[in-house]
């Protein structure tokens, strides 16, 4: 029973993690429709900054300043959005699957750099021994994890509710409009570039935060924990679980992560051990009939959006 | 004459080595209703474009009141007062027409994210009064009772009609309309030119790009001709009824 609660734990705790970056791309593609595929990037960024901020110091290897928990959140996010507005302006002509394809190229690129810059990130081995704050405050691995989740259920309501009060609003009228129609939007007195740059950079900036929380849990950060992969799965969870509705991207997020863990578990209780190490390859194979699924059948998600824009225009 | 609200200054736009628009200047008097005419391909839709500034120019100039349009963004120009619609009518289709009427104002105080974090109460006063001008504005055009619609379920005349209320939202000095009647049926077209001269009797000036001869004969004064990206002619309707080179070039018969 123990055994079942910690697991849980354990489990929703990742899930909401990757919840808080789904919702950072929902803000890109699911309001604005900008297609970023390089959400592992910005999940790297985050998670470097956090372990280089907050992380002990090392002979030979950058950072380490052992700076509190918090300020390492704040870092993250800091460095995830700074890099979102370089990035954003970078490619801000670009459109569509052309945007796709420059922002997935960039987080190719940072893995690299994370993997061979070795005096920032630590190259391969990456960086070991992060603080985990929870584990000042109990001696429990249980109830370290409970604190954990807490904190990351508290972290999700506050990024939710903060999403929620600016998209349901003027603001996320104007970013529905872009998405929908660009001139249109900019002949009736819209500025796209700064609206798509704004929304770019929030929503890099809570992938940042996703990647933090993920760091500072796992205790370590290695470039291997954001490969292409990761950008697909934080895709399937916000198709699966509805774009443009953050309550959706929140909920697809759970339930993928549920379907990815689940799937291995299973693999690995009914697949002969000398198959063990191919049969990983089933776990995407899944997410992508999942995703694809969804497409087909229902395209607008677990939970679609909603017709209205601002609370304030409701009929 | 009063000096123009509108004035076209020789601007040239080539796309590789094809003139859309070659040397083209006309005025456009404040508080009347201008027709611009001319056959498919004469280069009044890149016209259009370029005097909001969707086009760059090659060469030539556009002032709005005074002010230099040229070189301004598309916001920008919507800013200095001046508004336009589309041939093929551009809604947010996904939005209901209600929104598509709020979005236009400006400047809106939650349109800058922040604010609707630390004034609430601001950016709440603010979509009331914005509310209540698209409902005006909703009435005015008839259509009220598709204001909770999603405007992709909309008929194509009543987008027409939609993008008109949209720029009603925002006041401008002169409105550009690009083909209102067009694909609009009888009744609903009667409805849209009582809106235009009910609209020009309050003070709105108008430039409009129409195939619809009954609708420019009618209502617009001057008209303006192009042909081949280049001014053919400029006048009243009499005038181009009985212009010899409009005859030849665009309207084929005598009407």
């Amino acid at each position: 029973m123990i055994g079942v609660l910690s697991y849980l734990i354990f489990f929703m705790i990742l899930a909401l993690v990757f919840g808080i970056a789904v919702l950072g791309l929902n803000l890109q593609w699911g309001y604005t429709g900008l297609f970023n595929a390089g959400v592992a990037g910005f999940l790297a960024i985050g998670g470097y900054a956090m372990a280089i901020l907050t992380g002990p110091s090392r002979e030979a290897v950058f950072g380490g300043f052992e700076l509190p928990f918090l300020v390492g959140l704040i870092g993250a996010m800091g460095a995830a959005g700074l890099g979102g507005i370089i990035i954003g302006l970078v490619t801000l002509r670009l459109r569509g699957e052309y945007l796709a394809v420059a922002t997935f190229g960039i987080a190719v690129t940072i893995q690299l750099v994370c993997l061979n810059w070795e005096y920032l990130t630590g190259g391969t081995l990456g960086l070991i021994g992060i603080p985990n704050p929870t584990h000042e405050l109990a001696s429990a691995p249980l109830a370290q994890n409970a604190i954990f989740l807490a904190m990351v259920v508290a972290l999700t309501a506050l990024v939710y509710w903060g999403l929620q009060r600016i998209v349901n609003a003027p603001w996320g009228r104007v970013l529905k409009a872009i998405r929908e129609d660009e001139i249109a939007a900019e002949s009736l007195g819209k500025n796209p570039a700064l609206i798509r740059l704004t929304s770019f950079v929030l929503g890099c900036m809570l992938m940042g935060l996703g990647g933090a929380l993920y760091v500072a849990f796992i205790g370590f950060v290695s470039p291997f924990d954001f490969l292409p992969i990761i950008t697909f799965q934080i895709w399937t969870m916000l198709i699966v679980g509805g774009s443009a509705n953050n309550r959706g991207a929140i909920l697809g997020a759970i339930v993928v992560w549920a379907v990815w863990t689940g799937s291995g578990y299973i693999i690995s209780q009914i697949v002969p051990p000398e198959f063990q190490a191919q049969s990983g390859a089933m776990q995407a194979v899944l997410i992508g009939l999942i995703l694809v699924l969804s497409l087909l059948f229902r395209p607008r998600g677990l939970i679609g959006e909603k017709l209205h824009v601002s609370r304030h225009a409701k009929l | 004459m009063t000096e123009p609200l509108l004035s076209i200054r020789d601007v040239h736009k080539g796309f590789g080595g094809f003139k859309a628009v070659d040397g083209i200047s006309f005025d456009v008097p404040r508080g009347s209703i201008a027709g611009l005419i001319g056959p498919n391909g004469a280069g009044k839709t890149t016209l259009f474009n370029i005097i909001s500034g969707l086009y760059s120019t090659d060469s030539g100039e556009v002032i709005l009141d005074g002010v230099r349009l040229t070189g301004k963004a598309p916001h920008q120009v919507f800013g200095s007062g001046l508004a336009r619609t589309f041939q093929i009518p551009r809604p947010f289709p996904a939005m209901t027409v209600l929104e598509n009427l709020m979005i236009v104002p400006r400047p809106q105080a939650g349109e800058k994210f922040w604010n609707n974090w630390i004034r609430p109460g601001a950016v709440k006063a603010q979509e009331e009064e914005l509310r209540a001008k698209a409902e005006q504005v909703l009435a005015f055009c008839n259509l009220t009772q598709v204001a909770g619609s999603e405007a992709q379920n909309l008929s194509g005349g009543q987008h027409k009609l939609l993008e008109l209320a949209r720029i009603l939202m925002a006041d401008p000095k002169i409105i550009l309309l690009d083909e209102p009647a067009a694909g609009v049926n009888p009744t609903l077209m009667r409805d849209l030119v009582d809106r235009i001269l009910e609209l020009n009797a309050q003070g709105y000036t108008f430039l409009i790009i129409e195939h619809n001869m009954d609708v420019v004969m009618s209502v617009c004064d001057p008209i303006f001709v192009m042909a081949q990206g280049r001014l053919l002619y400029q006048g009243n309707a009499a005038g181009v009824r009985s212009d010899a080179s409009v005859l030849d070039a665009y309207l084929g018969e005598t009407i």
